[in-house]
């Protein structure tokens, strides 16, 4: 193992944020099994009282894991010089069977993270807390992410070998090459683009129309996963080769380094938060209809529905901007 | 929106004038926090510039040193190994490096001793680097005078002294002529100390390293990436153990920051009771204790990373420089280049924000959900 910083910091946060999720998971079991909000009982006063901490930690939890995100990508970014062959996380993140894991189970601890975070927001706007239920069942679901994250990530960083030689993006990222990073590469750059800007309109499409008729919030949510699917495929085929101005090397990670301006960031934080608050609508639609929370959910919904298609346009813009910008000429070969 | 943002300046507004007036026990706690962000942002800057200055210098180091073996210790290499080693499609330049170690008792320290390519010498002229030039009072015009292997003195001149820009590694270094560093160590003409190869490509250096192994098979290629890449290792290795040897610190900070928060006095009790009488709810309580937190935090963040800042580029670090760069006799004064990294930054926040305000969420909400009668009775 490496006794680096870094890794110290995300061991150790993941350790905490595990340890929080267990506390709540724990909270949740009594919720889910006893919660009765017409009760008057001290076991009721005291699981509403709890409800507060709870939300409050998951919310600390929730959050430090988004920044963990950021710091785990930047961290392999920067232990590429101490790995043979690694010139960027890529390589990192080969240096063992847990990297690509890790990197997954953090991604979607992100998506989940966040919708619970808005469902709770909106359970907490009902006076009655109709929502409990469910959320702590969500939350059942998410402790297992979390925990395998951090078991994951552990054994990443605990199992690192610097003798390994491991093999980069300029490997991986190959048309030639074989498995699912090579099948991205592989994809026609024209086919990447079109199929982004298809997912993307009818993502559009579908946000307008929930905006207007207040339905589709599935479908909205579909097609969120979809651009977000076709916004990566897009990125390791087209976008990123016209960030590094050459038309073999397809990476997702280079993007990140200064020496592009850390473009990828722009790119990846408004691609996530659109894709994050889709689903977010998503889920809170189906609860429209509750009492308590007719209001507050319409204006939840709408809100995350214009956000999401906010931070839609700024990636488009961004990736639009970096093609337009590049002294990459592909006009002829690709179009 | 814009009700929400108001709130949260109305509950900003409010935290201000709370923490003005519990001042004492606010500052305690703003200064330790401040002193522990100090701690570590030190170490994380120092270490970072110590890792930045070594890869800058070893920029300009060969691609490839090649030395022999000779029952496992290094030897001279012979001149010939340079022809034998035939014609290598990459290397760009290969030459014989001259160079060795040089005690003084007279300041009990070892001096590096090298001929340079680039530079013509007289025999009895010698350059020294800063450090040595400050511990042995030398100036140009001085002379030096060296035992030579056989026992007899060796005067030298100074000829001029290396600028202080490179001192981490130019500290302890003596310049001289191929004729006198022979006569000197007694080494055989026709003899390096060890090979120098320029490779253009890096993607050719494994290669290149290969083929040396095979066509010299006494010999061991090193490699400049491999050197720089335990230099960072190192680096990051030293600041991983001075960071697990400050945890007990952070871990008092911790308990520290848990007992500030969950002792509540009467008083601030009483406070609380009547907020949540007059209307706030739970949720505005944890609210503005959590704005408490944020500001004190960012506070402390702050301030220690400042202070940090300036002691490490401004004061050199002096508190933590024997651990971090290492340590030895001719010991160069050097200058770190001031740099802020996001990674940094990133890393501190989660050892020191982090923990704080893990350990506070519980006692802010024990606070928040206290009954207005129970504590107002």
């Amino acid at each position: 193992m490496l006794l680096n910083p870094a890794i110290l910091a995300l061991l150790g946060a993941s350790a905490v944020a595990s340890l929080l999720l267990l506390l709540a998971a724990g909270f949740a079991l009594s919720v889910v099994r006893h919660w009765d909000i017409s009760s008057g009982s001290e076991r009721q006063l005291e699981l509403e009282r709890r409800t507060y901490l709870i939300a409050t930690l998951l919310a600390y939890v929730f959050v430090a894991q988004l920044v963990a995100l950021l710091l785990f990508v930047y961290t392999a970014e920067s232990l590429s010089g101490q790995f043979v062959g690694a010139m960027c996380a890529t390589g990192v993140l080969n240096v063992n069977g847990w990297g690509w894991p890790t990197l997954y189970l953090k991604i979607a601890l992100f998506f989940a993270g966040a919708v619970w975070l808005m469902l709770n927001r909106l359970d907490n706007q009902g006076y009655d807390y109709p929502l409990v239920r469910v959320k702590y069942l969500l939350l059942l679901a998410i402790v297992p992410l979390g925990l395998a994250e951090s078991v994951s990530q552990t054994l990443f960083f605990t199992q690192m070998n610097p003798d390994v030689i491991t093999s980069c993006c300029g490997a991986l990222f190959t048309p030639e090459g074989e498995g699912v990073a090579a099948e991205l590469a592989g994809v026609a750059p024209r086919s990447a683009l079109l199929a982004l800007y298809g997912a993307s309109t009818l993502l559009l499409l579908s946000g307008g129309w929930l905006l207007w008729r207040r339905s589709g919030a599935v479908w909205f949510a579909a097609a969120a996963l979809a651009t977000f699917s076709a916004a990566l495929v897009a990125i390791v085929s087209a976008i990123a080769l016209y960030i590094y101005e050459h038309p073999h090397h397809h990476c997702p990670f280079c993007i990140l380094k200064a020496g592009y301006d850390y473009v990828g960031y722009w790119l990846y934080l408004p691609l996530f938060g659109a894709t994050a608050f889709a689903l977010g609508v998503g889920v809170l639609h189906p609860w429209r209809h509750i009492p308590s929370l007719r209001q507050a959910a319409a204006a939840d919904i709408r809100r995350y529905t214009l956000l999401s298609l906010l931070l839609l346009l700024a990636f488009h813009l961004v990736a639009a901007r970096a093609i337009w910008n590049s002294h990459l000429t592909m006009s002829g070969v690709w179009w | 929106m814009q009700h929400y943002l108001a709130r949260q300046r109305y509950l900003i507004d409010y935290t201000v004038a709370s923490l003005l007036r519990h001042r004492s026990k606010n500052l305690g706690l703003l200064l330790v926090y401040t002193l522990v962000v100090f701690m570590l942002a030190s170490v994380m800057l120092f270490t970072h510039s110590l890792r930045q200055e070594a890869e800058q210098l070893l920029s300009a180091a060969p691609e490839i040193v090649l030395q022999r073996l000779l029952a496992g210790r290094q030897e001279l290499v012979p001149a010939s190994y340079l022809e034998q080693m035939g014609r290598i499609r990459g290397v760009s330049e290969r030459h014989g490096r001259l160079w060795g170690y040089y005690y003084d008792p007279v300041v009990r320290a070892n001096y590096t001793v090298l001929v340079p390519r680039d530079r013509p010498l007289a025999a009895d002229e010698i350059v020294v680097g800063a450090g040595l030039a400050r511990s042995r009072g030398l100036g140009h015009g001085d002379f030096l005078s060296l035992r030579a292997s056989d026992g007899r003195p060796v005067a030298f001149r100074v000829a001029d002294t290396l600028a202080a820009d490179s001192e981490l590694i130019s500290a302890d270094l003596i310049l001289m002529a191929e004729a006198s560093f022979r006569d000197l160590f007694a080494i055989p003409a026709g003899y390096y100390t060890d090979l120098a190869l320029s490779v253009r490509n890096p993607r050719e250096v494994r290669t290149v390293a290969e083929k040396l192994t095979l066509a010299l098979p006494d010999t061991r290629p090193i490699l400049r990436s491999e050197i720089l890449r335990t230099y960072a290792t190192l680096f990051s290795w030293r600041q991983g153990i001075v960071l697990v040897l400050l945890a007990g610190a952070l871990l008092a900070f911790v308990i520290f920051a848990w007992d500030k928060a969950s002792g509540l006095s009467a008083e601030e009790r009483r406070e609380i009771g009547i907020l949540k009488a007059v209307g706030w709810e739970t949720a505005d309580v944890i609210g503005m204790k959590f704005w408490e937190g944020a500001l004190i935090s960012l506070g402390a963040f702050l301030l220690g990373y400042l202070l940090a800042y300036l002691h490490v580029f401004y004061l050199d670090a002096g508190l933590f420089e024997p651990v971090l760069k290492g340590w030895a006799v001719l010991y160069p004064s050097f200058h770190p280049v001031p740099f802020i990294d996001g990674l940094q930054v990133a890393t501190l926040f989660f050892f020191t924000v982090f923990p704080y305000t893990v350990a506070t969420i519980i006692p802010i909400w024990r606070a928040a959900t206290t009954d207005p009668d129970a504590v107002m009775r």
